[in-house]
């Protein structure tokens, strides 16, 4: 069985790789992801804003009270070297890079256009096989329009891919007006992959204490669909190769994502849920069923049910609703 | 040989030599000297080598006797080691001072001289400490400037080197040690010239060494003791020639010569001052100027005042002298005058007895004290003293630089005289401590220093309040070193960088005619003349100053600066002062901002850029109109209702004109009025609560958390309301207690220092509109009058029946805080519980405090927060020392028992003359409740009305002590340095005796009020001064080891987790007849995040297990119940979310996430291994129950 593929243009054993999520900051579990067989791992964001803010927030809060009272003209020693925010973030890339011997895709979400340009540059130097750009941003000006903004996600993925020689990936949001269209802009960008989609942090609301209250709820397989379905109507339509972020989370799924044209597939919340070992589990699951199903490559099931290829196109192209309700109709 | 300059302040300059030239450092903190210790700590923990090539191994002791045992032991063992202290520090080190000079060991050690605690404590510069160990053996060297620190420093360590005789080198607390000027730096070579190796060769042959053993530290008897101590005298004799010897081995390699006693001024000068320290610069400029002006005088510098060289003394003074006039900086109550008067008139004795004397005539010698306490020094009052010295018949005691109408010593000066060249450009800056003035003032100084040829200085005047401090910085440029080491008067430049300051302080006093003024001002160039008050358009015309504005708090956020608006005040002061060309000046600003924050990242660097680049757009000149035309004065120092001594006394040093009070206008023994910090209106919040009373759920909360009593609440009667003011709000009472009262939450809006920490913990929220709550901040501006009047009107309804009252979070809020507008930060995690402490047992309370911040906030003047209620009874306060805390209280609480005894005797022994049913309900009393005490006060009130009516000694010793037969509280209390390092051994043993004290340690796992040194109660993970990549031990349980006593009740709360469980912990300790301990966690800005969020901080704290609440009662076997109970939940969570909110932790992170990593587990493991300990406590059989086993 042949399950390797190209991701990014990178040639990797098999599509089941980690997605951006904190599992990169212990070294035993990045270990314990090679052992268990992933692919890739896929660094958790760098946050430009965060930097910042954490450079900020440090001065302001060792200088607030400082040179105020006789007694006391500082509250804190002052160290001579800062690890400044990228710095481990950047370290860390080049630890796992010494510690296994797989692609390591760096993940950024810049909050400048000289943010995105320079922290991607060290991540490649920090010895990032590619970089995958978060570029979400929520947006709430009532003046700022969808145009703007897509013009703003495809001039920082140009800029970054200008800057770096790796490939370059763009992890996008299911909430643009034209997914199809934004995904066309960003292969003529020349960008390497798109990764499809990305996940948030979703507020939710405390009604006892009527405050908002942020949460992070792991994915579950019904979020596939909504990948399924995008992964199907761009697969041999950009030239940019695509993954499958969110909702996998069974070897079942994974051929699905293929199916409909991933070629890498990102896995964070079951392994989250299960641990490391949860990746050999879904990729012997994939596996199985592919040996069941007489299949001889990933690329020979890659985009099998695209738009383009599967039996039923208008299937992906019709709110589904619609389909449902025609077939009790009958 | 060209000379290396540097800008730096007197403890740098010295550490910078100390550290280089010793091996081990042993320090404990203390004002003003902490920041050697921290330097040299720092400078080791960077890695820094001593000349020799070695890190110095830098250690933090638990008290400045723990400091000096440390060196001596060091230097037993044969290391160079030194140490640096101050005040009382020095004193605690005196006993080792004796044992290491009689030992004949070399040690130099630096103390930034300040004055000894005696009616008051006074962080502040004078000689009392270093006069107060002139007996020990040890030689003193005085340094009066900051270079002569650096070079002492130097000189101190090579000369005891040489002589054996341990030396301390001094210089003036703050004057020098915080002053900052242009030094020559001295190169590692210069060190190296004078500490050669053979010096510490024949150091480390005397260390103690099992390979050549002997025995040091015997036991003499009287056959032997005496003729041994004489042993050592001729190292006394040899040692002033060595020190001498030093100096010009010193000048030699550096052209800088010194003598043991400097003599300047008119070779044949008639009349000399003599004397050491700073005032020693103030006087060679004064000496210039008089002879300049066709006088003949002359000043003696005393470099080595011990030994006392009596011949060097004499040989340096010039044969014409008539007149000699000594002054002291220190005060010995009861001598025939101070030490230096007393060594001088010997000197000159002993040398005319033995025909030694050189003088044509018997010189007359006088003595005068100044400068205690860093009151000013000047060339007005130098001269004043020359000028009497001048006089037939001078003054043979007298005082300088004070008024003293009581016993009439001091001398008169011309005050207005000011000899200050125009070659010295002068500048006075006012800011707020959290806008940065000082920080870009010392940074204009290195500037100015570091990039021209022109020397600097600069002084900072602090603010006595922690929240909303005043800071005024004293700067000044020249082309020759500066020798004025006095405050500025008269300033080519005066820099007010906070409008408001012109409604309270007379700013412009300071502009000399012609100055520049800038201002800060929310006006621009078109209004602000209009905004002045009139005495400072007064100013502005009658001086004709220049006058800038600029606003630099909208400069600052719109380039994002926040409140930090120092780089663009600093930009404005290049601009418009012309010291440098503004290019020139903006790029070394720059470059200072890239030196300064480059390391912390290049996110802060831009945004200070910003504000460099877009300050001068915004600087306007304003035309000044040739008249005055404001009408608007500035207003009243206080009310007209405030007692006579506040408007007296306290009005004036509120705005820093104390200087100007008489000695008559004070008490005589240090014993102030309570309750004065009502009466200072400081205004000091831009935004303060509103309430909104048509959603407030009455909790009471708010007035639980206010660190400054200055949001309460009242409860009751309807008819209360009778004249109240059109905007004072009120609503029905909701609770069963006072059914049909009113009740008011009411903002005090000029004592609110803007901490939000009240409309954090509000819980009502408008349920359409949760962002609305109870209460909201709002600008306090618009509210301010109107608020101040409905404050007043709450203040004059009646307080709550305490009987009534429960005994409650809410009921307690309804009890009088007799603890209000402290000088606490803004946000204090302290004073909740110290409030809450005089709510509930205010009107019998004794209160011992630890120095510290508590004795700080508590009781530095001009006001005093503990007040009164309206019986006039209120807690009783004072503060001993840092280190005897425990014992002070203690004592307080033997002294009360012994009156209590004493009365309960004398209304037996008369029972027979009183009446029997009062004698024997005062003696049965009960006073568990408050209704119990109120009972009781009334039967000793009758009683003492008895007592009135017979007319016997045993009824008039009776009632003196009749009020002792009332319940007395007494309550320890103190921060962690005093509870957990300095005062752990009294408080042990106090713990140990079973006496009803209550000890309340304000934990804040810091020293905060020096500056945010490691504690033992510093957690591990933590980095503080000492502790810099984290301290890597656990911190002391306190709990653990007072319960281990058995007889102990220990509390550990959190009022900001769980208020309730405070209240409770309070009311226990309080009625538990043993000693008590509440170790109360308290967040605190040395912990670095914004106060506000201090309660959530602590909710985590608690959460987390980082802070298990719990109480230990010794009485529960009674109850068959175990002692311990915990109060929090187990451990949730991830310790991590509590330490990352805080920059102390983060700061470990930032420098070596690795190293945090493994300290974060550590501690993680730690909090789990504490609760489970705990919790096999709590579960465990009682003792009661074992014991039947």
């Amino acid at each position: 069985m042949d399950l390797s593929t190209r991701y990014l243009g990178l040639t990797l054993a098999h599509p089941l790789m980690t997605g951006a999520s904190p599992m990169v900051d212990r070294l035993d579990l990045v270990r314990q992801l090679e052992d268990a067989g992933a692919s890739a791992i896929t660094m958790h964001s760098l946050f430009e804003e965060q930097i910042a803010m954490e450079q900020r927030a440090t001065v302001h809060h060792m200088e607030s009270h400082a040179e105020s009272f006789a007694e006391a003209l500082s509250f804190f020693p002052d160290p001579s070297d800062y690890n400044l925010g990228p710095d481990e973030y950047l370290e860390q890339i080049r630890r796992i890079k010494a510690a296994v011997d797989l692609p390591v895709i760096g993940s950024l979400n810049g909050a400048t256009g000289r943010g995105w340009v320079d922290y991607a540059r060290m991540m490649e130097q920090a010895g990032a096989d590619a970089i995958e750009l978060n570029v979400y941003y929520l947006a709430t000006d009532l003046d700022e329009t969808g145009l703007t903004i897509e013009e703003r996600v495809v001039a920082i993925s140009r800029s970054v891919k200008d800057a770096v020689g790796v490939p370059v990936a763009v992890k996008l949001s299911p909430f643009f007006s034209s997914i199809a269209n934004i995904a066309k802009r960003l292969d003529e960008a020349r960008m390497d992959g798109l990764v499809l989609f990305n996940r948030f942090y979703q507020p939710d609301i405390d009604v006892e204490a009527l405050e908002v209250a942020p949460r992070l709820r792991l994915s579950d397989p019904s979020e596939l669909l909504l990948r399924v379905r995008w992964l199907a109507i761009l697969s041999g339509r950009v030239k940019a190769s695509l993954a499958c972020s969110g909702g996998v989370h069974s070897g079942l799924d994974a051929v699905k994502a293929v199916m409909a044209g991933a070629s890498g597939v990102q896995l964070v919340s079951t392994l989250l849920h299960h641990g490391p070992g949860q990746l050999r589990k879904t990729r012997e699951e994939m596996v199985r069923w592919m040996e069941d199903h007489e299949y001889e490559s990933v690329q020979q099931m890659l985009g099998s049910m695209s738009l383009l290829r599967c039996p039923d196109p208008a299937a992906f192209e019709r709110a589904n609703y619609t389909r449902i309700l025609q077939t009790w109709r009958v | 040989m060209s000379r290396h300059w540097i800008t730096v302040d007197g403890n740098e300059a010295t550490a910078s030599v100390a550290h280089r030239s010793n091996e081990v450092i042993a320090i404990y903190p203390i004002t003003p000297s902490s920041n050697m210790g921290e330097f040299a700590d720092e400078w080791s923990a960077k890695g820094q080598k001593n000349v020799w090539g070695v890190v110095p191994e830098v250690t933090e002791m638990q008290s400045e006797a723990g400091a000096i045992g440390a060196v001596h032991g060091a230097l037993q063992a044969g290391a160079l080691s030194t140490t640096f202290t101050a005040s009382q520090g020095l004193l605690l080190m005196i006993p080792s001072l004796y044992k290491i000079a009689g030992e004949l060991t070399s040690f130099c050690m630096h103390v930034a001289a300040r004055t000894v605690a005696t009616h008051a404590l006074s962080i502040f510069g004078d000689h009392s400490d270093v006069m107060a160990v002139r007996q020990t053996g040890a030689a003193l060297l005085a340094a009066g400037s900051v270079q002569e620190a650096h070079d002492f420093a130097l000189i101190g360590q090579a000369a005891t080197l040489r002589s054996r005789v341990p030396l301390i080198h001094f210089f003036d607390g703050f004057r020098t040690s915080h002053e900052v000027a242009k030094i020559a730096e001295l190169s590692d070579d210069d060190i190296r010239f004078l500490l050669t190796d053979d010096l510490v060769a024949a150091h480390r042959k005397r260390a103690l060494t099992p390979d050549s053993p002997v025995v040091r530290g015997t036991a003499q008897n009287p056959d032997a003791f005496f003729q041994a101590r004489e042993a050592c005298n001729g190292f006394y004799t040899a040692c002033p020639g060595i020190v001498q010897e030093t100096m010009n081995a010193f000048a030699q390699r550096t052209g800088r010569q010194y003598r043991l006693f400097d003599y300047y001024g008119a070779p044949d000068a008639e009349h000399v001052i003599v004397i050491m320290g700073s005032g020693g610069e103030t006087a060679v400029e004064t000496v210039d100027w008089m002879n300049a002006h066709g006088a003949r005088v002359g000043v003696l510098r005393v470099r080595l005042y011990r030994p006392f060289s009596a011949s060097d003394f004499v040989a340096a003074l010039p044969a014409t002298v008539r007149g000699i006039s000594v002054l002291d900086r220190t005060k010995e109550p009861g001598a025939i005058g101070e030490p230096l008067y007393q060594d001088v008139v010997t000197t000159l004795a002993e040398a005319r007895a033995e025909g030694r004397s050189p003088f044509a005539a018997d010189p007359v010698v006088v003595g005068g004290r100044y400068g205690l306490s860093s009151k000013e020094f000047t060339p007005a009052m130098i001269k004043g003293v020359y000028d009497d010295l001048r006089q037939a018949s001078p003054r043979r005691h007298f005082t300088i630089g004070i008024m003293d109408d009581v016993t009439h010593l001091s001398l008169d000066y011309d005050t207005q005289l000011d000899i200050e060249p125009d070659e010295v450009k002068r500048a006075v800056f006012f800011g707020l401590g959290a806008d940065g003035t000082v920080g870009a003032n010392k940074n204009s100084i290195k500037i100015i220093g570091e990039e021209t040829d022109n020397f600097a200085q600069g002084y900072f005047v602090y603010d006595s309040k922690k929240s909303g401090a005043i800071t005024i910085s004293h700067l000044r440029f020249g082309p020759r070193p500066i020798h004025s080491a006095y405050l500025v008067k008269r300033a080519n430049f005066v820099g007010c960088h906070q409008f408001m300051f012109l409604e309270k302080y007379d700013v412009l006093e300071y502009a000399a005619p012609g100055a520049v003024f800038l201002l800060n001002s929310p006006f621009g160039p078109d209004r602000v003349w209009d905004e002045l008050p009139r005495e400072v358009q007064q100013h502005i015309v009658e001086k004709q100053l220049k006058f800038y504005v600029i606003d630099a708090y909208d400069v600052a956020r719109a380039t994002g600066m926040g409140g930090r608006i120092n780089t663009i005040m600093q930009t404005c002061f290049f601009a418009i002062s012309g010291v440098l060309p503004r290019e020139e000046a903006i790029g070394h600003i720059k470059h200072a901002i890239e030196k300064t924050y480059g390391k912390r990242g290049a996110e802060v660097v831009q945004k200070n850029f910003a504000a460099v680049d877009e300050t001068i757009a915004h600087l306007y000149e304003v035309p000044v109109p040739g008249q005055v035309t404001s009408t608007r004065l500035m207003p009243p120092i206080v009310s007209d209702r405030a007692p006579d001594f506040v408007k007296r006394v306290t009005a004036l040093m509120m705005v820093n004109k104390g200087d100007l009070l008489p000695v008559s206008a004070f008490p005589i023994d240090g014993t102030w009025p309570t309750g004065t910090a009502r009466w200072e209106k400081r205004n000091i919040a831009l935004e303060i609560p509103e309430w909104d009373e048509k959603i407030c759920i009455q909790c009471n909360k708010c007035a639980m958390v206010c660190p400054h009593a200055a949001i309460r609440v009242k409860v009751y009667p309807a008819e209360g309301l009778v004249g109240a003011p059109d905007a004072f709000k009120a609503m029905d009472f909701k609770g069963n207690e006072f059914k049909g009262s009113k009740y008011t939450v009411q903002v005090a809006p000029e004592d609110c220092t803007g901490c939000r920490l009240c409309v954090e913990v509000c819980p009502a929220k408008d349920k359409s509109n949760p962002r609305h709550k109870s209460l909201d901040m709002v600008p306090q501006a618009p509210l301010r009058d109107q608020e101040r009047v409905n404050f007043a009107f709450f203040l004059d309804l009646p307080e709550a029946d305490r009987a009534a009252v429960k005994l409650d979070v809410k009921g307690t809020q309804f009890l009088q805080p007799l603890f209000e507008y402290s000088g606490a930060c803004s946000g204090c995690g302290e004073t909740p519980y110290i409030k809450l402490m005089t709510q509930l047992f205010g009107d019998r309370l004794l209160i011992a405090n630890a120095t510290g911040c508590s004795s700080i906030y508590g009781g530095n003047l001009p006001t005093t927060p503990y007040t009164v209620n309206p019986d006039g009874r209120g807690p009783a306060w004072a503060n001993s020392l840092f280190e005897d805390n425990a014992e002070f209280g203690l004592g307080f609480r033997l002294s009360v028992d012994a009156h209590h005894q004493l009365a309960r005797t004398l209304v037996k022994s008369m029972g027979s003359a009183l009446d029997g049913g009062l004698v024997e309900a005062i003696l049965d009393a009960n006073q568990r409740t408050e209704a119990d005490i109120l009972a009781q006060r009334e039967r000793v009130a009758a009683l003492k009305q008895a007592l009135a009516r017979l007319n016997t000694p045993d009824a008039a010793r009776l009632a003196l002590v009749a009020d002792y037969l009332v319940k007395k509280s007494v309550w320890i209390v103190g921060g962690d340095g005093w509870a957990y390092d300095i005062g752990y051994g009294g408080l042990d043993h106090v713990m140990s005796m079973g006496r009803d004290v209550n000890i309340l340690v304000l934990d804040t796992e810091v020293y905060s009020n020096t500056g945010g040194q490691q504690s033992k109660a510093t957690p591990m993970g933590a980095a503080a001064k000492f502790a810099m990549a984290g301290k890597a031990q656990n911190k002391k349980d306190l709990a653990l080891m007072a319960m281990a006593y058995g007889s102990v009740y220990v509390a550990n709360v959190a009022f900001g987790a769980k208020d309730a469980h405070t209240v409770k912990a309070f009311l226990e300790a309080e009625a538990y007849p043993g000693p008590s301990v509440i170790i109360a966690y308290s967040h605190c800005i040395a912990h670095g995040y914004d106060m506000a969020y201090g309660l959530d901080q602590q909710k985590i704290a608690v959460e987390t297990g980082y802070w298990p609440l719990f109480r230990y009662d010794p009485t529960a076997d009674a109850r068959q119940e175990p002692r311990l109970k915990l109060d929090s939940a187990a451990p949730k969570g991830d310790i991590g979310k509590f330490m990352r909110n805080e920059t102390r932790f983060r700061l470990v992170e930032q420098q070596n996430p690795e190293r945090f990593r493994a300290l974060l587990d550590q501690a993680q493991q730690n909090v789990r291994r504490r609760f489970a300990l705990y919790e096999e406590l709590a579960r465990g059989t009682t003792p009661a129950e074992a014991v039947k086993k």
